[in-house]
């Protein structure tokens, strides 16, 4: 499922662009998705894994250390401070976090119904509890702890306006964890929100048409990137990966002809062995 | 060595007696030794700049320094400080603990004491506190403090014995003499007023050689190397000598000479240095493809990429980020050549020499004596060696003679029979025969044979007359110390061995003046009238003497070589000079030095005539020594034969069985000995070196080039002739083009037994090739006669060109040379002093150790050696090429593919220990094996297990490794989600994955490896893996991110990814692919081409299961041939020392009445004779006849 034609026109959007340039994707989904569906962003040609890219960030701000928060590490260089304001959170991870924003809707009769999509539950455990933790002080305020820092310079809104909720708002904002998980490969999917299944009769997507709104904020013509939605059910071993299971068919027969051959060769020649005339 | 370090070279040294404040001006070092090479402050700096002096410890500090730049640095500095430091620290313990034992040797040395006379009185001093000018006074068995100039001694002449084991191995008393001026200086008063000053050559390591004068009272005297008694000589049979120091601790002969022993390195450490730089040019080379890629990368989309990701500041351009990400690369893929494979090296050949040193089968119970690796570095050379250096005496033999048999009147005594009167086999000895009805009988000579005794006991005249010979016609001198304890000194063991043999059967010698010999005869004491002794020599091979009995008659007893005897005996001896020509044959079959034994009655008047020309001929002054050689040889003529002896030169326990075996495992012996021809060619047979089945011995004599070259030429054309008419036609003429090929193929075996001045001329740079081909083809190969300088020349031949590794093995300091020069040195601590062993890289007391140290040890240290370094090399390569395939992935940065902490911790943690077990424990078939079936021992030599090929395999291994580690997680990870849906494909899940399957696979790996578990095995194997996992999750725990959480980045990883059920598939599929191309290949290998090594594995699997025992190897028969050779290994010239009664003591009885004119020429006489011995041209005695007139 790629982005064709209709988002072209988005395509030399910059960070900072309002209104965002929108558009709209139509699909057809053939079969309908019994289980919770998920729904990933996929970026191609985006190099999170690249040296410099992966070792601009300060974890301990990130973790909500406040000397840290005012004075991020030098690895954030060059997003390291904007104006002499340090920045929170710092670093090229940070910076470029994927901001597009994504909403599905199913075209029933030429009616658009919104399918609900959740965002809290997409990041890791350990990440949202752990790892990643706002700055601590007097109260919850977060713009208040978040005081003194200025936001990275491609977003247009500082961490602490990330989300409504609380809980999802600020370094903890699980889209944000999602993002400075950074992934192993220049072509990667992260993911984005989650469909839940809402009653036990009726599949979660029905197969049928659907139409994706995309906010297009997020450039990646410049370096030839592209951009991906995807939706997918799970398994007991995650997604599907018909890569694992061609390789171990494969290995399995390799396996088992050569099973044979070695078989066949030592009941022919390995007998000459038991005799053991060992020369001396 | 602490060497002197005074600025300007001593030009000459210039010594006063007992004028410290004079000779002080001088600053000349004093006693104080010291070899160890730093002290407590000094200890870190020198130590770590040595360290640093290391290729390898620089390296890595080059790279921790380019670690410290920001914009190159792809791994924090401590992946590379961590192992850095350990390294050096693990050296600095090593070195640390050397020096302490240097340290206490040193004060041990130092504080020795000796008796110095200072200012008349003689006072205790520690021997480091002795200055040079200073006056010591030494006792009987002590050692020589430094290097003293003779003042006086206790014996007559100012003469003192002195032994130089411990310099040059020699274990005989040599002579040393002081200068007759200050040998009237007896007492202290008198040594305390001498100022005689000593002007002499400076320091120098030359043992033999000193050239100097002494000033004293306006009078100058001539100093050469007599005069002197060097440090480390121990004093012997003189109750006290005086002494003046000249050189004094780090300047004294013996420490000159103790210089650094060369360090030698193994084919191994050089394959491996090689192999070092060829993976760091790999390295380089990948670091440029890498970098090339990286400015393309960054020439093409890291530019348009620079809205996310802005380039560093100061990189303005593509090319110049390359340039960075060169040396980032050259960073993390340094573990291509991993710091520690040294370390590791190390820690293997240590444990190794721990195994030699333990090992009981090498512990000599009687010396107690374990064997010791004294050199650590090169066990696994003892794996390849070809050719093996022997010394004989002392190393092959035990240099102890036994009177095994004897042949009278034509009956031969002395085989071991059992009741049946059947020659008895080896190992079933009846009792030996009871000598107790002689009260002076040693205890200590066995003989087998009753009969022989039986005759004498029945008076069989031939018998008697045999053993009168024996108890009268040589040079021994006797000493009872109280009634009855006879002790025989014989300048030869064989003399020693016959006259003990005479002693036994009832004929004792007891007694000896320079006119009479005391026997008592069965109990009945008679006192002979020595009349003249005709001394040995090299030419005459025979030694006479003439002797009045009580009763008047003259007789001559003669022994010598059977070659020169028979040929002057009387004819009517003809039918029993056959028999005893049976016998002679069969003694020399069994490898035993055989000797005629003959008299003759001579007419008082002739008798009378002839010692009258013998007189006129020694007093002439031209041409002396050829009428004496007439005159004896006309005396020595139609003699009577009485029978003849077969001494066994003892053969060190094994050795014929070790010979055999090193021979069977294609290890070529060369014996190189100082020895005869014929006793070296003697023990070549006894110890089946030289066999009768072999086509043909070259003896090589010449003396000239000319002669020599001729002699070798014939030798291989010989050979090539046999070779010819086994090969066809067709192959003849291709072999005959290459004369080396021709040569290598030579069918049949042959042996070369070659002099030591021929060797000089075979040994020169044009006819050295020659030599080497044609000894090289050849068997067995003996050079005797040979000088310390031409083993090593001879091992240095055999290095240069025959590329093989060789062994020298040796006891006596002769051998010194040799066992530095060759690859490994091993010294037997035997009689001959220490010098060999100190030399030496491995010591053990009995030569058949060798057989078990070559065969067992070094095979194993081989083999142990190579799968070590094939494994090695496989699993750095394994793990660092992963970076190089991500390096596309990830636009060339430099990033890793796993954590840092894993980077840090896999080769000193996680894998470093399975692969140490295996290095130390592994073996490949079990020792009796390899002992039973030498065989085994041939791939080291051809150097089959690790060579460039096999390293190559290594590393296409664990490319192919790496390439999987890879790209299988690479394809399950482009599209993979979790179970709970989130993403599976960032770094760090991908970091884990790779590293945890990477650490299963060179588990596995290992596991596969190992042909010998043991419990060290399972434990480091399994230990590993819990370690892998423990660290893991520790690293990726809660806690300590909370703690450092830039620096435990990976927090939550662990758990988060290993519970993925794709993680672990993926780690499965991963394993089975990268080892399932072994384990069939090996297979295969198994099937189809079976190593020596895997047949005897199998078939002992096999016999293990039907239970049966292994069969027993049966010794060969031997089979005689005509060899005989007697070899008095003597200096001739004893005879007229004993004739003269110089050396006779004071004590002894028969003196007060001949008492002998002072004769103060006979030292001159016997220093001659020393000189000529060795040289070939013999020069009869020219004191003999002085002895005569007296």
């Amino acid at each position: 499922i790629k982005p064709s034609s209709p988002c072209n026109k988005c395509l030399n959007v910059s960070w900072d662009s309002t209104p965002p340039c929108t558009c709209t994707i139509n699909f057809t989904l053939e079969h309908s998705f019994e289980s919770n569906v998920f729904m990933y962003y996929g970026l191609s040609n985006f190099y999170q894994n690249h040296r410099r890219y992966v070792k601009s960030r300060d974890d301990s701000q990130l973790n909500g250390d406040n000397s840290s928060l005012l004075n991020p590490s030098k690895e954030c260089e060059p997003y390291r401070t904007n104006e002499d304001k340090p920045i929170a959170p710092c670093g090229a991870i940070a910076n470029s976090m994927f901001n597009d924003t994504l909403e599905l809707y199913r075209i029933d009769n030429d009616t658009r119904t919104p399918i609900t999509l959740i965002k809290k539950g997409i990041a890791w455990w350990t990440d949202k509890n752990v790892k990643f933790r706002n700055p601590t002080g007097d109260g919850n305020n977060l713009t208040a702890l978040f005081q003194g820092t200025t936001k990275p310079v491609n977003w247009p809104k500082p961490v602490y306006m990330l989300d409504s909720e609380p809980d999802n708002n600020g370094f903890i904002n699980e889209d944000f964890i999602v993002w400075m998980r950074t992934a192993a490969l220049p072509t990667f999917r992260k993911l984005y929100r989650l469909i839940e299944r809402k009653n036990n009769f009726q599949p979660t997507l029905q197969a049928g048409k659907y139409s994706l709104d995309i906010a297009y904020n997020y450039p990646v013509h410049s370096f030839d990137g592209r951009k991906r939605m995807i939706l997918s059910t799970i398994s007991w071993m995650g997604g599907k990966n018909p890569f694992l299971g061609i390789a171990y068919i494969t290995v399995g027969s390799i396996c088992f002809f050569l099973g044979v051959v070695l078989l066949f060769i030592h009941h022919k020649y390995g007998n000459r062995n038991t005799s053991a005339d060992i020369p001396n | 060595m602490g060497v002197t370090e005074r600025c300007v070279a001593e030009e000459e040294r210039r010594v006063r007696a007992n004028a410290r404040e004079y000779n002080e001006k001088f600053q000349y070092a004093s006693n104080c030794i010291k070899t160890s090479k730093y002290n407590i402050v000094t200890f870190l700096p020198v130590n770590l700049f040595e360290q640093f002096q290391e290729v390898a410890n620089t390296y890595f500090l080059f790279l921790l320094i380019l670690q410290l730049i920001p914009q190159i640095s792809s791994l924090s500095w401590f992946t590379t400080i961590v192992p850095l430091v350990l390294v050096l620290t693990i050296t600095a313990v090593k070195d640390a603990t050397d020096d302490y034992f240097r340290h206490k040797s040193d004060n041990q040395v130092n504080n020795r004491q000796s008796q110095v006379l200072i200012s008349g009185v003689l006072q205790q001093e520690q021997w480091m506190n002795v200055r040079v000018g200073d006056i010591i006074k030494l006792e009987n068995n002590q050692f020589v403090a430094a290097d003293l100039l003779l003042l006086s001694s206790s014996e007559p002449h100012g003469l003192c014995y002195i032994e130089t084991a411990e310099l040059d191995g020699e274990t005989n008393m040599k002579v040393r003499q002081a200068i007759p001026v200050t040998a009237e200086l007896g007492d202290t008063s008198q040594l305390a007023c001498f100022d005689g000053e000593v002007i002499c050559e400076p320091p120098n390591n030359k043992l033999d050689k000193f050239g100097g004068t002494l000033y004293w009272k306006e009078n100058k005297y001539p100093l050469s190397n007599q005069n002197m008694l060097l440090r480390g000589c121990v004093l012997r049979n003189t109750e006290w000598c005086f002494g003046l120091v000249i050189f004094a601790g780090p300047d004294t002969k013996l420490m000159q000479n103790s210089g650094r022993t060369k360090f030698k390195r193994t084919s191994i450490d050089r394959l491996m240095n090689t192999l070092v730089l060829w993976i760091f040019g790999f390295l380089v080379c990948m670091g440029v493809i890498l970098a090339i890629g990286n400015a393309i990368w960054e020439h093409e989309v890291g530019v348009c990429f620079q809205i996310y990701l802005p380039w560093d500041e100061g990189v303005h351009s593509a090319f110049f980020s390359g340039f960075l990400s060169f040396w980032s690369y050259i960073i993390i893929l340094n573990t291509v050549v991993p710091i520690s494979l040294y370390v590791s090296v190390e820690v293997i050949r240590l444990g190794h020499s721990y195994f030699i040193n333990w090992d009981k089968k090498m512990y000599c119970a009687k010396r107690r004596t374990p064997a010791e690796a004294r050199t650590t570095t090169l066990n696994e050379e003892l794996g390849q060696v070809e050719y093996i250096f022997s010394d004989k005496t002392g190393t092959l033999t035990q240099n102890i003679m036994v009177f095994s048999k004897c042949s009278v009147n034509g009956h031969s005594y002395g085989d071991v029979q059992d009741m049946l009167g059947h020659k008895a086999e080896l190992g079933e000895r009846p009792e030996p025969v009871d000598f107790s009805f002689n009260p002076l009988a040693d205890p200590r000579f066995q003989f087998w044979d009753p009969s022989l005794l039986e005759a004498v006991k029945l008076g069989d005249l031939h018998v008697h007359e045999f053993f009168r010979l024996l108890s009268l016609c040589h040079t021994v001198m006797s000493e009872e110390k109280s009634e009855g304890e006879l002790l025989y000194k014989a300048q030869s063991p064989d003399e020693g061995a016959l006259v003990t043999a005479a002693r036994n059967f009832g004929f004792v010698f007891r007694s000896r003046t320079p006119k009479t010999i005391t026997v008592h005869e069965l109990g009945q004491a008679i006192t002979y009238q020595l009349l003249a002794i005709l001394d040995f020599n090299n030419i005459r091979k025979r030694m006479s003497v003439i002797v009045r009995s009580p009763e008047g008659k003259i007789r001559l007893y003669c022994k010598g070589a059977d070659t020169i005897l028979l040929e002057r005996l009387h004819h009517i001896n003809q039918d029993l000079t056959s028999i005893t020509t049976d016998h002679l044959n069969e003694y020399a079959g069994e490898g035993l030095r055989t000797l005629v034994l003959a008299y003759k009655d001579l007419e008082e008047s002739y008798y009378k005539d002839w010692s009258e020309r013998l007189h006129r001929a020694g007093s002439a002054s031209e041409a002396r020594e050829d009428h004496l050689a007439r005159l004896y040889d006309e005396v020595e003529h139609d003699m009577m034969l009485l029978g003849a002896t077969a001494i066994e030169d003892k053969l060190q326990q094994g050795v014929p069985e070790t010979i055999a075996i090193l021979t069977l495992a294609n290890i070529k012996i060369w014996v190189l000995t100082g020895d005869k021809q014929e006793t070296a060619v003697n023990i070549g047979y006894s110890c089946k070196m030289l066999t009768d089945d072999m086509a043909e011995v070259f003896v090589v004599t010449g003396h000239t080039v000319l002669e020599v070259r001729e002699e070798l030429r014939k030798a291989r054309e010989k050979m090539m002739d046999a070779s010819r008419s086994v090969c066809n036609g067709f192959y003849q003429e291709k072999l005959s083009s290459k004369l080396t090929s021709v040569l290598e193929a030579i069918a049949g075996e042959y042996a070369l037994v070659i002099n030591g001045h021929s060797l000089a001329h075979a040994l020169e740079a044009d006819m050295e090739a020659e030599f080497l081909e044609t000894a090289c083809a050849c068997k067995a190969v003996i050079c005797c006669r040979v000088t310390p300088l031409q083993k090593a020349q001879v091992v240095e031949l055999v290095k240069k060109y025959k590329k093989a590794v060789t062994l020298a093995i040796g006891d006596g300091a002769n051998d010194v040379s040799m066992i530095k020069t060759a690859h490994i040195g091993v010294g037997i601590s035997g009689q001959e002093g220490i010098q060999a062993v100190l030399a030496s890289d491995y010591s053990f007391s009995q030569f058949k150790f060798l057989q078990r140290l070559l065969l067992v040890h070094g095979r194993w240290s081989y083999l142990r050696m190579c799968k070590f370094l094939c494994y090695f090399f496989y699993k750095n390569f394994a793990f660092t090429m992963v970076h190089f395939w991500f390096g596309f992935f990830c636009g060339f940065s430099a990033q890793t593919v796993y954590d840092q902490y894993f980077i840090t911790l896999y080769n000193i943690v996680y894998t470093s220990l399975p692969v140490l077990a295996m290095g130390v424990f592994d073996q490949d078939v079990p020792e009796q094996r390899s002992m039973e079936y030498p065989k085994l021992y041939e791939p080291g030599q051809l150097n089959l297990l690790f060579n460039k090929r096999e390293f190559f395999i290594c590393i296409a291994q664990g490319i192919y490794t790496s390439i999987l580690m890879f790209f299988i997680p690479y394809g399950v990870f482009a599209d993979a989600t979790r179970d709970d849906g989130a993403q599976l494909a960032d770094y760090q899940s991908f970091a884990v994955t790779v590293a945890t399957s990477l650490v299963i696979v060179v588990s596995v790996q290992i596991g596969l490896d190992t042909g010998f578990w043991t419990a060290i095995n399972h434990f480091f194997i399994w230990g590993s893996l819990a370690a892998y996992f423990t660290i893991l999750f520790t690293m990726h725990s809660d806690s300590l991110f909370r703690m450092f959480p830039n620096q435990f980045r990976f927090v939550g990883n662990a758990q988060n990814t290993l519970a993925q059920p794709t993680v672990w598939l993926t780690i499965a599929l991963t394993t089975v692919v990268c080892i399932m191309p072994v384990v069939a290949f090996r297979f295969l290998k198994l099937d189809l081409k079976p190593e020596l090594s895997d047949t005897v594995r199998y078939t002992q699997l096999v016999r293990k299961k039907q239970k049966t025992q292994h069969r027993c190897m049966r010794h060969a028969g031997r089979v005689g041939s005509r060899r005989s050779g007697y070899a008095f290994s003597h200096q001739e010239g004893f005879g007229e020392l004993i004739m003269s009664g110089k050396n006779m003591r004071l004590s002894s009885l028969a003196l007060s009445s001949f008492a002998p004119r002072p004769n103060a020429s006979w030292i001159d006489t016997l220093r001659k004779k020393k000189g000529c011995e060795g040289s070939s041209a013999g020069s009869p005695s020219g004191a003999a006849d002085k002895t005569l007139k007296v």
